[in-house]
């Protein structure tokens, strides 16, 4: 099994293959199982993750009222013509919040690689889609590379936000669509690994202060950052912009970050905007706590 | 490493909010529900850390639950999992600890049903993935990648050889071996990872060893 990113861009680079195929590959060593069933199971998470973004797009809301039905406010304002950014960018911001509205009114998601980050993956992939000439097959292998990527990250440093803050949720799902988008635009294995430096770079230290406990604010709208993070990143390293800091050392500053970011900021609901004002009146008021 | 395939990192699939609080929710739920073989009559569960905090607020109590009725971690049942538990005469008692654990996300269940009894601590790592650290609080440390046997015994002398030479007598590779006791001539507790999926048969030879006390299987996850 690969052990960093380094290990596995340059197998992918010696092999000629992409990073999807290297995973692909280790999956079938490690489980023994069937190139066509490993692909299969990745094209039913494809398809809970379209189901996902399309009945988030219908209007959901939690059942708190904390959250939900922005998704349409934002498709609403694709169609009015007058986004600032361009619609590759809307786009996946809305799918982005879309997703992450369906998880947090207990809907079925895929996790990528966790619930509370489950936005932003699905989010410029389906955006992709919308604006791009892209098949089922490139989706399916978009999801390979990203898992690949994430694969890594959660081996050598974490992907829980109990453990390591946002950043290791948001920011490793941000960092992961953003290789899998250089992969998906033609960008060399060691472009993937400059798009995903970028990408995590820029979360870096991002804390996990949901209000109440809850994976609902602020966690949708850091979604909607990271997938819009993801493809700034990818965008500079498609230019041919190199992180300075390598990809694996990036993971390790990610670690270190979480390991001393206090149990406050850590998925506890204590610290951050869970413990403003608004945020301690939001749990009062749910909760009747304190 | 503790991840072993692309699927831990996508996937699973889930009902929401959350994959550590939710899905690793109902998973250790499950887990314990087959490590006690079937569905039990009390549950009293104790909450540490960040599950303590925020289990509300994630399903986290009805994740448990949903597990602990066998539910999956896509199953929507999850939702009504407190109606159901009452539905099939299951009781359930949340205890929040103020005392910290080894890990944020921490979970220990202590399953009743009539004289039996099981306690089982999980732990939920992130993604959804989760590990048993302890079995009637003996210490454990299984990655649940691969199938196990959790063989309870006598700390004396010759039990541990019986119970291999059952499985070497029928061609099982003993893949990673770990023993525990609490005191000295006790109730020891043997953890055994296997490479592949053990009959039913050998695992009631290994139970009518002498000096073994209660056998359960492992399956991986």
């Amino acid at each position: 099994m690969f052990k960093s990113i380094q290990e596995m861009i340059e197998k992918a680079t010696a092999e000629n293959k992409s990073i999807a195929d290297i995973m692909i590959a280790q999956e079938m060593e490690v489980t023994g199982r069937s190139y066509l069933d490993i692909h299969k199971d990745m094209e039913r998470n494809l398809e809970v993750m379209e189901s996902a973004v399309e009945e988030g797009f219908g209007g959901v809301e939690s059942t708190t009222g904390l959250t939900g039905m922005d998704a349409v406010k934002m498709k609403k304002y694709i169609d009015s013509g007058r986004g600032l950014s361009g619609e590759l960018t809307l786009y996946a911001i809305a799918h982005a919040v879309s997703t992450n509205e369906v998880n947090a009114a207990m809907g079925k998601i895929c996790a990528t690689p966790t619930a509370g980050s489950a936005g932003v993956v699905p989010g410029v992939l389906f955006a992709m889609r919308e604006k791009h000439d892209i098949s089922r097959e490139d989706m399916v292998k978009f999801l390979f590379t990203s898992g690949a990527f994430g694969f890594v990250v959660a081996n050598n440093a974490s992907i829980s936000g109990a453990a390591g803050g946002c950043q290791a949720e948001v920011g490793s799902a941000s960092a992961m669509a953003a290789a899998a988008l250089v992969e998906m635009a033609g960008g060399t294995p060691e472009m993937s690994a400059h798009g995903f430096a970028i990408a995590l770079k820029n979360m870096l230290g991002l804390v996990c202060d949901p209000v109440a406990g809850l994976v609902e604010v602020p966690c949708v709208k850091r979604n909607a950052a990271g997938a819009s993070n993801a493809l700034t990143a990818a965008d500079m390293a498609l230019a041919g912009i190199e992180s300075r800091i390598p990809a694996d050392e990036v993971v390790e500053a990610m670690y270190k970050i979480g390991l001393t970011m206090p149990s406050a900021l850590r998925e506890t609901g204590r610290g951050g905007l869970a413990a403003t004002p608004t945020g301690e009146r939001i749990k009062a008021e749910l909760f009747g706590e304190q | 490493m503790k991840y072993k395939s692309v699927f831990d990192i996508i996937g699973p699939v889930m009902v929401g909010p959350s994959s550590s609080h939710t899905a690793g929710a109902a998973r250790i739920g499950l887990l314990a529900r087959n490590l006690f073989g079937g569905q039990p009559d009390h549950v009293d569960i104790y909450l540490y850390g960040s599950f303590k905090d925020t289990y509300k607020g994630h399903g986290t109590d009805v994740a448990l639950i949903g597990g602990l009725l066998g539910f999956d971690t896509d199953d929507d049942r999850i939702i009504t999992a407190y109606a159901l538990a009452e539905a099939s005469s299951m009781q359930v008692q949340f205890i929040e600890m103020d005392e910290e654990r080894s890990h944020p996300n921490t979970a220990l269940l202590h399953l009743v049903k009539g004289t039996e009894r099981l306690t089982v601590e999980g732990i939920s790592i992130g993604g959804g993935k989760i590990e048993v650290v302890s079995i009637n609080d003996y210490p454990i440390n299984i990655s649940g990648n691969y199938p196990a046997l959790l063989v309870f015994h006598k700390d004396t002398f010759g039990t541990i050889a019986r119970v291999t030479t059952i499985l070497g007598n029928n061609r099982i590779n003993v893949s990673q071996m770990n023993v525990a006791r609490k005191e000295k001539g006790d109730i020891a507790l043997m953890t055994i990872e296997l490479d592949d999926t053990i009959e039913s048969a050998i695992i009631e030879e290994v139970r009518q060893a002498s000096g073994v006390d209660r056998v359960i299987e492992m399956k991986e996850s």
